[in-house]
This record gives structure tokens, C-alpha cells and sequence, in this order.
């Protein structure tokens, strides 16, 4: 124990359960994480589904829908996430009535990951055999039975493969909107941990979403094998 | 059959896309009548159309132009050059009369093959029983009863059609478009598919399209010919009007592939024997399709005419319970002797053609 304490005083400082304390920096993390998955989750299905349906070479082909679709994707893929998390601030405050902390950072957080998101969906998506599609129709299937029973179910692997790829993009931008003050342990790593020179802090809370991310690529693995059946 | 009236009638179809910088007529006027219980090849090679043509039969491809009448049913209707299609709804409600099995099979990998074959009836809400006992039938119908629970990714080639054909008959349909369904199998494993196709023609009374570019596997199955070349098709008949008396040279090809003639007369035009052919000797073609091979033709030629036939290739085939034939052969003997012989047998329903020789 004496060890502990000489090599990491800041990090026992710091404590568990205070305001600035690891119990509440690990809960930021996670609860930004997987609110903004969700609601970045969604968006970015939707996103990449209608990218798929209404290509011209999709079931439901629609240049002014695939054209908007795509536009709203590539513009928000280009900007940068530092520059998203200020650039968007007046629309955050709108919705969240607020700037700081985590509920603020979970706008520009759904917003930064959905089309990185939608990307990776229309690719999965993509990769189901056209000739599967054209067997659905053959047999008289309905749209939403070829999104639903064969796209969704002939995606799955891959569409479980993309979302642990994303859900650890993800936890990366946490990390990133914590340096401009939105908490989780990418606040503790820079705002106490590198501008107060508490290094061993900057090193427990690096380690710590190591950790959150090896889970993550663990359970996602684990997942899309049980899943593929290829 | 003829009374019957057309399961399928395609009249004057045109099928055309237009590119950016480029229109495709991929299919040119083309009307095809297909009669209940017929097992219709359409044949040519990729490219021709073929495909294409047979995909407006569910309107997997629309036509620019045409009519589709499948069952009674207009699918597409053209309206002086307007074309207007059937409501999406009813559309949906055709397809499922009408059966389709692909080249790669199309299978969807992550479901079992109890649920592949039951996803064109999901629809009905049959019960668990049901539904066990629809699965059993199917696939004992393609023997392979004891796959239900295997993946796609477990069978092989022949299997994975198998399943397919399972799938396509799930919803009872009358008429089966088979879209180079053989293509991607091994010629045993082919042979089989074509097989099982003619089970379900003769038990069903299933109707076949066949799109192939494989003459072979029309020879097999096929009562009716259509060749297709440039989206035309070019010359169309029963299978025996086709085999026996091809009119266009694509047509020629295509039932060269099948029987290896072309192939045979090659190598017989390599023997020494063909090589030094001493007159009066000559090197004969006979080609004869039904009745007159009854006739014992060699025995008739020596015993009658005191000809003697020395036998270098021959191709026989039974086409729709008729029997097809060629030979290659010299003829040697007297010179008076072998011109009565050939007009005897040529009087008899066979076509003699000399290929190496002459008679003064």
C-alpha cells in the first residue's frame, strides 16, 4: 500500500466519490458513451439504411432523397470533432439549455458519430448479396420485409462488427469533449491530470479506457461470431 | 397442348436502358408464347438477352415496351408505346405464382435451410406443426430431408439448388424460371438438378423456363428451343425441330457443343485410314432423327447391298422419346453398290452427306 500512495498520490487524492472522483468520471464516461450510441445509433441506421434504399441500385431508388441523404453525411464526416463541439454550441444550448457538462456534450457526440456511423451501416449493408435482394423480390416480399428479415438479418455479423468499431470511435470523442469540460475520464486525464502535472493521474484514467475499450472489442467480437453463420 | 391456352405470353417485348451516355436495347420485339406443362430452354450465350428477357416475366425487369400476361394475369401492358404496370400489391401476389432459382443460388447465409425454404410463405402464419410438416415435404421433394437445420454455408453446390428449388416451390407456384440454375454445378451434379426439374414437371406439372447457355442441359430437359442472340430471339421450335434441322449457324454451334460433332470430325478427318481413303471408298455423314433408325441401317447396308460400313464416330441421342442420331462412316464396296445403298437409305428418312470422296 505505501507503494501505491508514493507512486500515485495525485490518483489516491482524487478519491472515489467526489466531485472530481474516479467513481463519477468512469459513470460520465459510460453514460456519454452510450447515450450519444443510441441516439448516434439510430440516427446513423436510419442514415444508412436510406443510403442503401435509395441508391439506384436499391429497392427504392430516389435521387433527390439519396442525394440529400448523402450530402448531410459527407459534410458532417468532414468536420472536425473539436471544431463540431463549438460550432454547434447555440444549437446545443437550444436543445439542452446548457453548454458544459455531460448532457451538452451528448449533442455534439450523437451528431460527430451518426454519419461516421451511417457509413459503416450503408457498407455492411452493401456487402448482402444483390441476388439475395432480388430472391426476396422474386418471392414477393414487401419492403419492410426485405429491411427488416433480410437486410437487418443478413447484415447482422457485420453490422455488429461496425457498431463495436464505432462504440470505440466513440468512447475516443468522450475523451475529447471531456478536454473542453464535459467531465468523464478524458477530463480527469487532461484538466487535472496533464494541467496540474499530475501525470500518474493522466496514466490511471489512459489505462482505465484501455480497459472500457478492450470490453468493448471483446463483447463485439464475441457477438458477431455468434451471429455469422457464413 | 396446343388448344391449351399460354401460361405465359410475352408479346413484343422491348427492353431498353438508358445510360448516361448510351441507350441498351438489350431486348428487341421480341413475343414468346409458353404453354402449360412446357419445359421451355431459351438458349444463348451471356449477353444475349436471355436474362433479361425472362426477368419481365415477373417484372424482376420491366419491360419499355410489351405486353406480360402470366396466368390470365397483365403484369405490364403496353397502351400504344405507354407502358403501365400492375399495382405493387397485386405484383407481389403474382410473384409468389411464379418460382425463381438463380445461378449462385441466392440463399440468404444466416438462416437455416428450414428457414430459408419457408421465407416465401412467411406470410401465411401457418403453425409451428404446419410449418414443420411444409419444410418436411419440400425438402423430401428435393431430397434432403435431413439438412433442415444446416446452414447454406454447410452444403454444397448441388445442395444449396437444391434448397433453392425446396424455396421456390414453397408457395405452390405453377411456373418455375430457372436462371442458369446449372451454370455454377459440376456436369454430375448438373445432370441431377436437371433431373429433379424434370421430376417436378412431370409430377407437378410444373412449367420450366430454362435460361441457359449450356445446349447440354436443354438436350436433357427442354421440349421447346428458343435461341437468343443481340436481345433477338433467332430461331425458336421443339427441341427436335431444332436438334434435327437447325436453320441459323449460332444454332448449329450451340447443338455442336452438345454433340461433339464438330469435334468428332475433326479428329476422324486425322486417322490414317480417312487419310489414304482408296476410291470407290467414301467417308459419309448419316444423320436420321425417329422411325428410320427402327430400321437395322449398317446390317441393311451389307446385307442388301453388299456395302460394308466401318462405323468412325457416332453420336446417338434420345430427344423427347425420339432417337437422334449421327454417324460417321466409310462405306466401301462396289461403286454401283454403294450409289444404290445411299438411295435406298436416303429414301428411308436419312440425310447422307459425303465428307471425303466421290462417287463417278
Amino acid at each position: 500500500m505505501n507503494w501505491i500512495t508514493k507512486t500515485f498520490p495525485n490518483v489516491i487524492s482524487l478519491g472515489w466519490s467526489t466531485d472530481q472522483g474516479w467513481g463519477l468520471a468512469i459513470y460520465q464516461t459510460l453514460y456519454m458513451t452510450f447515450t450519444s450510441a443510441i441516439v448516434g445509433g439510430i440516427l446513423g441506421l436510419i442514415f444508412g439504411f436510406g443510403l442503401v434504399l435509395f441508391a439506384e441500385d436499391g429497392i427504392l431508388p430516389n435521387r433527390p432523397i439519396y442525394w440529400i441523404l448523402d450530402k448531410i453525411v459527407s459534410i458532417f464526416r468532414a468536420i472536425p470533432f473539436i471544431i463540431l463541439l463549438a460550432f454547434i454550441m447555440p444549437f446545443t444550448l437550444l436543445l439542452v439549455h446548457t453548454t458544459i457538462g455531460v448532457n451538452a456534450a451528448l449533442v455534439p457526440l450523437s451528431l460527430g458519430i451518426f454519419p461516421f456511423y451511417a457509413r459503416q451501416v450503408q457498407n455492411a449493408l452493401i456487402s448482402v448479396d444483390d441476388g439475395i435482394i432480388e430472391a426476396a423480390q422474386a418471392f414477393g416480399a414487401t419492403t419492410t420485409e426485405i429491411i427488416f428479415k433480410v437486410y437487418l438479418r443478413e447484415a447482422l455479423a457485420d453490422l455488429i462488427r461496425v457498431s463495436t468499431v464505432t462504440l470505440i470511435s466513440l468512447v475516443g470523442l468522450t475523451a475529447m469533449a471531456g478536454a473542453i469540460g464535459s467531465g468523464g475520464l478524458g477530463n480527469t486525464a487532461i484538466s487535472i491530470g496533464y494541467n496540474r502535472f499530475q501525470s500518474d493521474v493522466t496514466l490511471v484514467a489512459t489505462l482505465l479506457i484501455i480497459v472500457f475499450i478492450f470490453i468493448i472489442q471483446f463483447i463485439g467480437d464475441f457477438l458477431a461470431k455468434i451471429a455469422s453463420h457464413k | 397442348m396446343s388448344e391449351k391456352s399460354p401460361i405465359i405470353k410475352l408479346e413484343n417485348i422491348d427492353v431498353i436502358f438508358e445510360q448516361k451516355k448510351q441507350t441498351i436495347h438489350a431486348v428487341k420485339d421480341v413475343s414468346l408464347d409458353i404453354y402449360p406443362g412446357d419445359i421451355y430452354g431459351i438458349v444463348g450465350y451471356s449477353g444475349a438477352g436471355k436474362s433479361t428477357l425472362v426477368r419481365t416475366i415477373n417484372l424482376l425487369q420491366k419491360p419499355t415496351h410489351g405486353n406480360v400476361i402470366v396466368s390470365g394475369t397483365n403484369l405490364a401492358t403496353d397502351n400504344n408505346g405507354l407502358e403501365s404496370y400492375i399495382p405493387n400489391k397485386d405484383l407481389r401476389n403474382e410473384r409468389k405464382k411464379i418460382g425463381m432459382i438463380f445461378q449462385h443460388f441466392n440463399l440468404m447465409n444466416e438462416r437455416t435451410v428450414a428457414q430459408n425454404v419457408l421465407f416465401p410463405i412467411a406470410h401465411l402464419k401457418l403453425t409451428k406443426d404446419q410449418r414443420q410438416q411444409k419444410v418436411n415435404e419440400l425438402l423430401d421433394l428435393v431430397g434432403l430431408a435431413d439438412r433442415a437445420n444446416a446452414y447454406p454455408s454447410q452444403l454444397s453446390g448441388g445442395q444449396k439448388q437444391r434448397v433453392a428449388i425446396a424455396r421456390a416451390l414453397a408457395s405452390e407456384p405453377e411456373i418455375l424460371i430457372s436462371d442458369e440454375a446449372t451454370s455454377a454445378l459440376d456436369p454430375k451434379t448438373t445432370n441431377s438438378i436437371l433431373l429433379l426439374l424434370k421430376k417436378l414437371n412431370v409430377e407437378l406439372g410444373l412449367t420450366i423456363v430454362l435460361i441457359t447457355h449450356e445446349m447440354q442441359a436443354v438436350k436433357e430437359i427442354a421440349n421447346k428451343v428458343a435461341v437468343m442472340e443481340n436481345g433477338e430471339v433467332i430461331e425458336r421450335g421443339s427441341l427436335l425441330e431444332i436438334f434435327t434441322a437447325p436453320e441459323k449457324q449460332l444454332t448449329k454451334d450451340f447443338i455442336d457443343t452438345a454433340t461433339n460433332l464438330e469435334d468428332g470430325l475433326r479428329k476422324v478427318q486425322n486417322q490414317g485410314i480417312v487419310q489414304n481413303l482408296q476410291s470407290p471408298d467414301i467417308l459419309v455423314q448419316l444423320s436420321y432423327a425417329g422411325a428410320s433408325t427402327d430400321e437395322p441401317l449398317i446390317s441393311t447396308l451389307f446385307k442388301e447391298f453388299n456395302v460394308s460400313a466401318n462405323i468412325l464416330f457416332g453420336n446417338v441421342e434420345i430427344l423427347q422419346n425420339t432417337p437422334v442420331g449421327t454417324l460417321i462412316t466409310i462405306l466401301s464396296g462396289q461403286q454401283q453398290d454403294i450409289k444404290t445403298a445411299i438411295a435406298s437409305i436416303e429414301q428411308n428418312g436419312v440425310e447422307v452427306k459425303i465428307l471425303k470422296g466421290a462417287l463417278a
